[in-house]
């Protein structure tokens, strides 16, 4: 069995016996749930071996919420240890284990949280704002969520079997070599990236070919909503980076499991060159999590104001020139390394720049809501909030582009908060704005507004309180990953830091229960109209949920804002005669093949020979068994399309 | 911006694309462009190895070197062997468009063997290397140099299998839609091995072995 024995079970730690404990009882909670309910067939039909984009939207979505909570517990546990570990006490997380809290949280946050609810957003708004039926390769999209999904399972086995990483969030070596890390730790961390890193390849190339091929007619380029432009670039940044980030994991899989000398200390190596390649791929990685959000407040802000969005074009440009700068400013992770007064002076200079864009897009936000017939509904509240936090962010981020103050500000605190200023101020804002704009058009029903207030300002309130003192302590001389420190006077901050964490949490509870309340509640909450929020673009032109074809018929688009154009022309009537369309049939591609995934991950990292083997054969077998079948496409009928559509504008004119 | 990806599929007509907004493009063009998009980050993938090569190629530890290592002859073997595969490739693909089986089904057979004969070469100096105890853990160099010309033969190794299926596909199924789409996706991926053959070919071997 490899190096898997029952010492892998982490018997003796209390704190992470009883997380294992809950996480087990949790999942055959919810299997012993599903069996008793009799939902199996009901899940492996509608859901687990769906091919609909809207469905694998929304499993990404619930996959990145379930996933929000793991990374929160993480950060709520660190900071607890820091408001208790100053001068003589130590606090009640030990060294190893706190090193591989802020590892998972880092590593769990950005690509298991982060990561699935952009991707799971655009997986579900770009079709229906393009307005066609489909992404380009239905079964890939299913492939690609069950392969993220297989990454983020092996992150939680961690957890139950064996150890998680110690080495922060992207593993740098020396650290992360065999050498300094001999324990399952890095491997868990590399293999359960490697098999979600080829999902989110595959969801990136499915979603450019989406968008650059596959449009309603009369959808030109430069009539697409801006969010479809923000992830036609933010996807074509996966293509670009994600391949580099699987070459430099694999090098440092082969470091480790082949004697290999490519980041080691010894035989030639060179660790530098791993910082450089893994921020060639970290940087844009960025923008690829920043640039979606840009387009759903784009979205949400024009929506409230009542207006089109100011300078479409310049929007438009901003994208496409933030998304050719990120690729030029990776150095900035490492100026303190050496690499010249020149060379920090020309990524120095870039990092600048990448700022103008973004500002460009800050003013546009502002005009367009600048004489606006503002509507304060819950997605706009995050949009704000957003536009606030994320220019603080902003500007701490230029500050930490001057080498000479990033040299004093390097691995301290202050960085710590800049980045969170920037990915809990933009990418969480935007995430949870787009999830409470879109939410009516998956769901058929609305959210609760006053519960999704208050989750807004605990989130905004706890967010400064967790973060702004954070810049203190940075400025103080506080240094990122301490598990404690001497200097009792940094407890106060630290102290203030928990408070917030703890005001965040009741956010959190707040979402969960807005949730519950809306669901419990959904009769009283229907969309019937599918246009709940007076909407500019085509996906609120059909039902809410949509069926599973989308559209009846590929609406005809004439400029921008398309849907908002056809609702002024009086254009929503039904068609004389619609023709019979091909919809995708299921397919269990993704969930076989992303189960031996996580099987052979499994294996692989704990150095289980045959079943590595087994489990990549069966892999194998599986795609070339899938490809062997002939699908057939189910038929969906003309006449019974027009009743439909008949039934169902002829509604929304009564109500 | 998409022009000559689409009349190359169309058969002359002046037929519009999705960029002039006649909405979705026909199947066989979304596959071949998804395709497309694909290898250009496979592409991206081996440039990374590229760039570590790069930085690590003079870095020996006191081992053997390229110029030591590289034997010209093999690889320029190697290469004949590659290119002939592309050629007998491309003839086979042109051959099932004109429904010439007996044709198609001889030149991938060629395509196959030139394939395999390549691998076998490849194998050959790998465990040669091995055994003269410049193996990839000896050196930075070595481990660059194992993995990315390694890269490109579990490639090879991918697409031998490949034209395994696709042949078996093409024999059962008959020259369908569906499964020239596929064809032309691995006639695609069989051509893209040969630019990065030809950058090892300049990059690792010529310039290494001076």
């Amino acid at each position: 069995m490899g190096k898997l024995s029952w010492s892998a079970v982490p018997l003796g730690q209390p704190i992470p016996m009883a997380a294992s404990l809950f996480v087990i009882l949790g999942v055959l909670g919810t299997l012993a749930v599903v069996t008793f309910k009799g939902w199996w067939p009901y899940l492996w039909r509608e859901w687990l071996t769906s091919v609909d984009h809207k469905r694998i939207g929304v499993m990404y979505v619930l996959l990145a919420l379930v996933l929000l909570l793991r990374g929160f517990i993480d950060a709520l546990m660190m900071r607890s240890q820091l408001a208790m570990a100053s001068g003589g006490a130590q606090g009640y997380l030990p060294p190893e284990h706190y090193d591989q809290i802020f590892s998972a949280h880092g590593t769990i946050m950005i690509f298991f949280m982060a990561m699935p609810f952009m991707v799971g957003l655009m997986n579900f708004v770009v079709p229906l704002q393009l307005g066609v039926r489909d992404v380009a390769f239905p079964v890939l999209n299913s492939v690609s969520f069950w392969l993220t999904a297989s990454g983020a399972l092996l992150v939680n086995l961690s957890l139950v079997v064996g150890e998680f990483a110690r080495t922060g969030w992207l593993a740098y070596p020396p650290l992360s070599e065999l050498q300094f890390s001999p324990g399952v730790g890095v491997d868990y961390y590399l293999w359960s990236l490697q098999i979600a890193g080829v999902g989110t390849l595959l969801a990136g190339i499915n979603l450019v070919t989406t968008i650059l091929k596959i449009r309603a007619p009369g959808m030109l380029y430069m009539r697409m909503p801006v969010f479809c432009w923000t992830a036609l670039a933010s996807n074509l940044l996966i293509v670009a980076a994600f391949p580099i980030l699987t070459a430099t994991f694999g090098m440092l899989l082969l470091d480790r499991y082949a004697g290999m000398h490519f980041f080691t200390n010894d035989g030639g190596g060179n660790a530098m060159l791993y910082f450089n390649l893994i921020w060639a791929w970290g940087h844009p990685e960025v923008y690829i999590l920043i640039l979606p959000a840009f387009g759903i407040f784009s979205e949400v802000i024009a929506t409230f104001s009542g207006k089109p969005l100011f300078g479409y074009r310049s929007m438009v440009l901003a994208t496409m020139a933030i998304f050719i700068l990120s690729f030029m400013v990776w150095l900035h992770h490492f100026f303190t390394m050496g690499a010249g007064a020149n060379v920090n002076a020309f990524f120095g200079l870039m990092t600048m720049i990448i700022a103008v864009p973004t500002g460009v897009k800050i003013f546009n936000w502002l005009f367009t809501l600048f004489q606006g017939r503002l509507r304060f509904e819950v997605p706009l509240m995050w949009a704000l909030g957003f536009m606030v936090t994320f220019v603080i962010g902003g500007m701490t981020g230029v500050l930490l582009a001057v080498p000479p103050a990033d040299f004093q500000l390097h691995n301290s605190l202050f960085l710590v908060a800049h980045f969170h200023n920037v990915i809990i101020g933009g990418v969480l804002f935007g995430a949870m704005a787009g999830y409470n704009y879109w939410f009516p058009k998956a769901f058929g029903f609305t959210l609760d507004k006053r519960l999704g207030q208050v989750s807004f300002w605990c989130w905004l309130i706890g967010f400064y309180l967790a973060f702004m003192p954070l810049y203190a302590l940075g400025l103080l001389g506080m240094t990122r990953r301490m598990q404690h420190y001497a200097d009792t006077s940094w407890q106060p901050y630290l102290i203030v830091a928990e408070v917030g964490a703890v005001v965040i949490l009741c956010g959190i509870i707040a979402t969960i229960a807005q949730l519950v309340v809306s669901i419990r509640t959904r009769e009283t909450r229907r969309d019937l109209t599918g246009d709940p929020w007076n909407g500019r673009t085509l996906e609120w032109s059909t039902a809410s949920p949509p069926p599973a074809y989308n559209f009846a018929a590929m609406p005809q688009v004439d400029g921008l804002d398309a849907f908002w154009e056809m609702k002024r022309q009086g254009l929503l009537v039904p068609r004389e005669q619609y023709d019979s369309i091909e919809t995708p049939s299921n397919s269990a591609n993704g969930f076989v093949t992303a189960f031996f995934a996580v099987v052979t991950g499994f294996a692989m990292i704990w150095h289980i020979g045959w079943l590595a083997i087994l489990g990549m054969a069966c892999a194998v077998v599986t795609l070339f068994a899938f490809g062997w079948i002939v699908r057939k496409d189910a038929e969906i009928s003309g006449e019974y399309l027009g009743a439909v559509e008949r039934a169902r504008l002829g509604k929304s004119e009564l109500a | 911006m998409n022009i000559n990806a689409a009349t190359e599929f169309t058969d002359g007509s002046a037929q519009m694309t999705a960029a002039d907004g006649a909405g979705p493009a026909p199947v066989r063009i979304v596959v071949a462009y998804g395709f497309w998009i694909f290898l250009l980050s496979d592409i991206i993938m081996f440039s990374a190895l590229f760039a570590a090569y790069a930085v690590l190629s003079g870095q020996t530890a006191g081992g053997p070197t390229a110029h030591d290592l590289f034997e010209l002859r093999n690889v320029a073997i190697e290469t004949l062997c590659l290119l002939f595969s592309s050629y007998t490739c491309g003839l086979g693909t042109l051959a099932v468009e004109r429904r010439r089986m007996p044709h198609f089904y001889v030149s991938f057979a060629l395509t196959f063997a030139l394939g395999a004969a390549f691998l076998g070469l490849e194998l050959a100096e790998f465990s040669r290397m091995i055994g003269a105890g410049a193996g990839p853990s000896r050196s930075a160099f070595l481990s660059a140099f194992f993995s990315l010309v390694g890269l490109h033969g579990v490639h090879i190794s991918v697409g031998l299998i490949w034209i395994v299926f696709i042949t078996a596909q093409v024999a059962v199924r008959g020259p369908r839609d569906f499964v020239l789409r596929r064809l032309r996706c691995f006639s695609l991926f069989w051509h893209a091995l040969d630019i990065i053959w030809i950058a090892l070919l300049s990059l690792v071997y010529l310039m290494g072995a001076r």
